[in-house]
């Protein structure tokens, strides 16, 4: 996979950080015929979607967990199913309540109908046109997910024929809806399920998804927005369009790392950069933390905006109110996680015996203010007493993650803060925020503690070190309106292009954002390949 | 202590039985179900010509139970009816049924079904779509009380020739002088049935009420009264037949409730479904009103209609263009049937204007499977009037005994 230093061979492109969507640009520029070269500073590929074996015959989805935002265009592109992906889908999802009961999540919707009915009758009638208002923002939203986002300030040709294609679409949706999209991106989650629901326990459980990865309570304006974020997988009316990668999240990286390969291009692991090398305004390579120098004309960052700008760059090769924005970008850690390896199946006593909402996504958060109580622990600075959780077995259903009889569980969690309010993490505080986590889960699962083999614990600083994402943020920046389309990361670039000539960004922090989608690495190739009139 | 998930077991079955299935199950010869509105039905109990010709001939009995059911109670239940649906419910008197429709602001329908008055302020709106919080939601502000009742009602449609003959062996006598749309109150051998004369079968017949408890009490009473004349049970292949020869509208297949389009443009208004008559423009505000009114004006730019369409194949799911090139495109068929009955080849179809008026021409294309070999025909259709099917027996009181 290495080559020797100093080697002689010349690349046309070199994308530093083989992420997901590192991987997603560097197949797609490979594949247009240019000779791509991908540095990951670890010695296994995959940033934030890797599955790593931490205990004996467990595989972990260490970061990411969960495969429902990458887009299908892409898999089908990249043949990913031919070198390896197979994403297989789970079934609902359940959040425990205080009180002993439970509310479950049921594909079947008649299933899902009565289920919701034991909590309110009208909830259960509501419920359709909640789905139906997420799914009509969705279809709108969608087809923006693989374009780059227009300058609206721009006059160029191309800006205005997008800006005309939004417009278009958007006037398609009737004026109601028209006025329902601006109410929906601005909005909090809280409000907007009011909208829809009398029931708490509804309420909280489809809250939950508003606030994953963010550091904004389901009260804080604009969580509306990252409810629809998560929702996007849903849209492609295509079977296992939501669901696990099978063998953890790394292998999506394996897929494309394969796929890239088999193109002709070149990885580098274990290989990380420590500057973007600039000469006369342009950029023109990088340099290892070894000292070695590696030339192209295009350079591309899977790094989020702050490492590759402000960590990795000369202040004086860039324009000051372009560095003064990006230290301004929102990118705050808020998400800690747990993999744990269990020695059987905890029980659940909430749950009904043989319910499949547990091979779901299980939550114990019964009421939107205990969420936002949590959410005022992160403010002050420490992690939440009572977390949102996020809790996933997909050994359940993915023989590959365990073995059999045991299960692997993914516990992410929120929130947890980047600083402590007390001074620098510890390994005791460290333990603390483990403990809390899993005295919740202990709460609703009497033997959980006891079937405990192994974890690994990670907070946004843990991942912001091994990761390399800033404060562990896992959206690399917040999915707010203020940093959403043409405003992300910072307005006036949010085409992939640096302020520097033949520098690329093409990592999460960039148009359409988060989520193991790969929009951002499949967009950003596009804008080289369009400067380099590889396409129109 | 009780657990309070004790006793769910909707994951394992999602779909409820009604209180006939049973009867039904025993009497299902092709062991054919289809989930309808949360519950298990008989799709086919023998054959569907059979059972079709059982609401033609003699007597077809279908279970309704799924069908949605509001009762509306209290002061305001008028006023806020009147504000819901789109016809006059202050014309509605006690004991009497209407069909009607309800629309949102933007005067798309909602919903189609049928309301009940059964007291001074009782209220039963029956209809397919669930709707629960549409109607909590918009009775804010008027002196009324929604509930929920689905469950709570077993309910029987007897249609047919010798529907009332049935119902009188029954024992239900004075059914005779029902009137269409009348609802009465009867008892069969202590059991309190209510019985109202309407159905979806454009036929004369009768839809009987009862506590869900007395069922298949009902149900077996019911079976031996219709013996000698063969009464059967259907399933809803034979009510999807009847109901598109008596011109009924189907949701999901005829139109899409305005509440659960997700493309613009998918819904429907009163107008564009030919259901003109239903909208009383003079009885004052009701919801979708403005909308209508603008729409009434403007004329809609679609139409359902009727289609008597050349051949014997049934034009399901067909596209229609303006001739036999198949260039333009002018609508398409939402329901389609040979009708055994009328010897016709009909269908329902959402054309543009102009093409809407009767006598007009259009071609359907229509694709046919003949053992495995597809093959596309163009065939002429004319565009006709509705109901197709409307026999003087629907009508007539007392109704002949056969």
């Amino acid at each position: 996979m290495s080559a020797a230093s100093g080697n002689s061979k010349r690349y046309d492109v070199i994308v530093v950080g083989a992420g997901h969507n590192g991987l997603v640009a560097a197949c797609y520029m490979q594949r247009s015929g240019l000779n791509v070269l991908v540095l990951e500073r670890n010695d296994y590929i995959g940033g934030a979607a890797v599955s790593r074996s931490l205990y004996p015959e467990f595989t972990y989805s260490n970061c990411s967990y969960v495969c429902s935002l990458l887009r299908p265009e892409i898999m089908r592109q990249l043949e990913l199913p031919k070198f390896g992906l197979q994403v297989i889908p789970y079934e609902g999802g359940c959040t425990m309540m205080h009180d002993g009961n439970h509310f479950a999540l049921y594909d079947n919707h008649d299933a899902l109908r009565r289920e919701i009915s034991r909590h309110s009758k009208r909830d259960a009638e509501a419920y359709d046109r909640y789905a139906r208002d997420v799914m009509r923002q969705c279809k709108f939203i969608k087809p923006l997910l693989l374009r780059e986002p227009p300058d609206p300030t721009s006059f160029k040709i191309r800006d205005i024929q997008e800006l005309l294609y939004i417009g278009k679409r958007f006037h398609n949706m009737g004026e109601k809806r028209m006025y329902d999209t601006i109410r929906f991106w601005t909005m909090s989650a809280a409000d907007f399920l009011d909208e829809y629901f009398e029931s708490e326990i509804v309420k909280a459980h489809y809250a939950g998804s508003s606030i994953i990865g963010t550091a904004l309570g389901p009260r804080s304006p604009g969580t509306a927005y990252v409810l629809l974020h998560h929702y996007m997988g849903d849209i492609d009316d295509t079977v296992g369009a939501w669901g696990f990668a099978r063998g953890g999240m790394g292998a999506v990286s394996k897929a494309l790392g394969a796929s890239f390969e088999a193109s002709g291009g070149t990885i580098r692991a274990g290989a990380g950069v420590s500057k973007f090398l600039v000469r006369n305004e342009r950029a023109v390579g990088v340099a290892l933390s070894d000292g070695e120098e590696l030339y192209a004309n295009t350079i591309m960052s899977n790094m989020d905006v702050k490492r590759t700008f402000l960590e990795s760059m000369d202040a004086s090769d860039l324009p000051s109110e372009f560095v003064e924005q990006v230290r301004k970008f929102k990118i705050r850690g808020s998400s800690g996680k747990l993999n744990i390896a269990l020695d059987g199946l905890p029980e659940f006593p909430a749950i009904p015996k043989g319910a499949p909402c547990i091979r779901g996504d299980m939550h114990v958060t019964d009421t939107i203010d205990m969420m936002e109580r949590a959410y005022d622990d992160w403010k002050a600075g420490r992690w939440s007493q009572a977390p949102y959780i996020d809790m996933l077995m997909p050994s359940q259903i993915d023989p590959t993650m365990a073995p059999n009889g045991k299960h692997y569980m993914s516990v992410f969690t929120q929130y947890c803060p980047y600083e402590l309010a007390d001074g620098p993490w510890t390994p005791e505080k460290k333990q603390g925020f483990a403990n809390s986590v899993i005295e919740t889960i202990a709460r609703q699962s009497p033997n959980f503690k006891s079937l405990i083999l192994h974890a690994e614990v990670r907070t946004p600083f843990d991942i912001e070190r091994e990761v390399g994402l800033t404060e562990g943020n896992i959206f690399q920046g917040e999915l707010t309106m203020d940093q959403l389309l043409f405003n992300r990361p910072v307005p006036g670039y949010a085409q992939y292009r640096a302020p520097v000539r033949g520098l690329y960004m093409c990592g999460s922090s960039t148009h359409p954002g988060g989520g193991v989608m790969g929009a951002p690495g499949h967009n950003a190739a596009q804008a080289v390949l369009r400067d380099l009139k590889k396409v129109a | 202590m009780s657990n309070p998930t004790d006793g769910v077991t909707h994951f394992n079955q999602p779909l409820l039985k009604t209180p006939f299935h049973n009867r039904a199950r025993a009497l299902s010869q092709n062991d054919s179900f289809v989930a309808w509105a949360g519950y298990t039905t008989v799709d086919v109990f023998t054959s569907p010509e059979q059972e079709y010709f059982a609401v033609r001939n003699t007597t077809g009995v279908y279970d309704l139970t799924p069908m949605i059911k509001y009762r509306i109670t209290g002061k305001g239940a008028l006023r806020f009816l009147n504000h819901l649906v789109t016809r006059d419910v202050s014309k509605l008197k006690v004991n009497r049924v209407i069909y009607t429709v309800w629309c949102n602001d933007d005067g798309h329908i909602l919903d189609d079904g049928t309301l009940f008055r059964l007291g001074e302020d009782e209220y039963w709106l029956c209809c397919a779509e669930r709707q629960y919080d549409w109607l909590l939601d918009s009775a804010i502000g008027f002196d009324v009380a929604v509930e929920e009742v689905t469950e709570q009602v077993a309910a029987l449609a007897v249609q047919g020739p010798t529907s009332c003959w049935t119902l009188k062996q029954l024992g239900m006598s004075g059914i005779e002088n029902l009137k269409p749309f009348e609802v009465g109150r009867f008892q069969v051998e202590g059991v309190d049935v209510m019985a109202s004369r309407t159905g979806f079968t454009g036929d004369l017949g009768y839809e009987i009420w009862m506590p869900p408890e007395k069922a298949e009490f009902i149900w077996d009473r019911l079976m031996e009264a219709g013996r000698t004349r063969l009464i059967r049970p259907i399933g809803s292949q034979a009510l999807n037949a009847v109901r598109i020869e008596a011109g009924f509208l189907m949701p999901h297949f005829d139109f899409v409730s305005a509440e659960s389009t997700i493309r613009l443009g998918r819904d429907r208004s009163p107008l564009e479904l030919g259901l003109d008559w239903l909208v009383d423009f003079k009885k004052g505000h009701f919801n979708g009103r403005r909308a209508l009114v603008a729409e009434q004006k403007r004329g809609v730019t679609r139409k359902l209609v009727g289609l008597d369409i050349d051949g014997n194949k049934p034009a399901h799911s067909a596209l229609l263009y303006t001739d036999k090139s198949g260039q333009t495109e002018v609508g398409f068929v939402t329901s389609a049937m040979w009708s055994p009955t009328c010897k016709r080849n009909i269908a329902l179809a959402m054309v543009n204007a102009p093409f809407f008026s009767v006598g007009s021409e259009v071609w359907a294309e229509i694709y046919l499977n003949r053992e495995l070999l597809w093959e596309r025909r163009m065939v002429k259709a004319t565009v006709v009037e509705k109901p197709f099917f409307a026999p003087e027996r629907r009508r007539l009181t007392p109704p002949a005994d056969r």
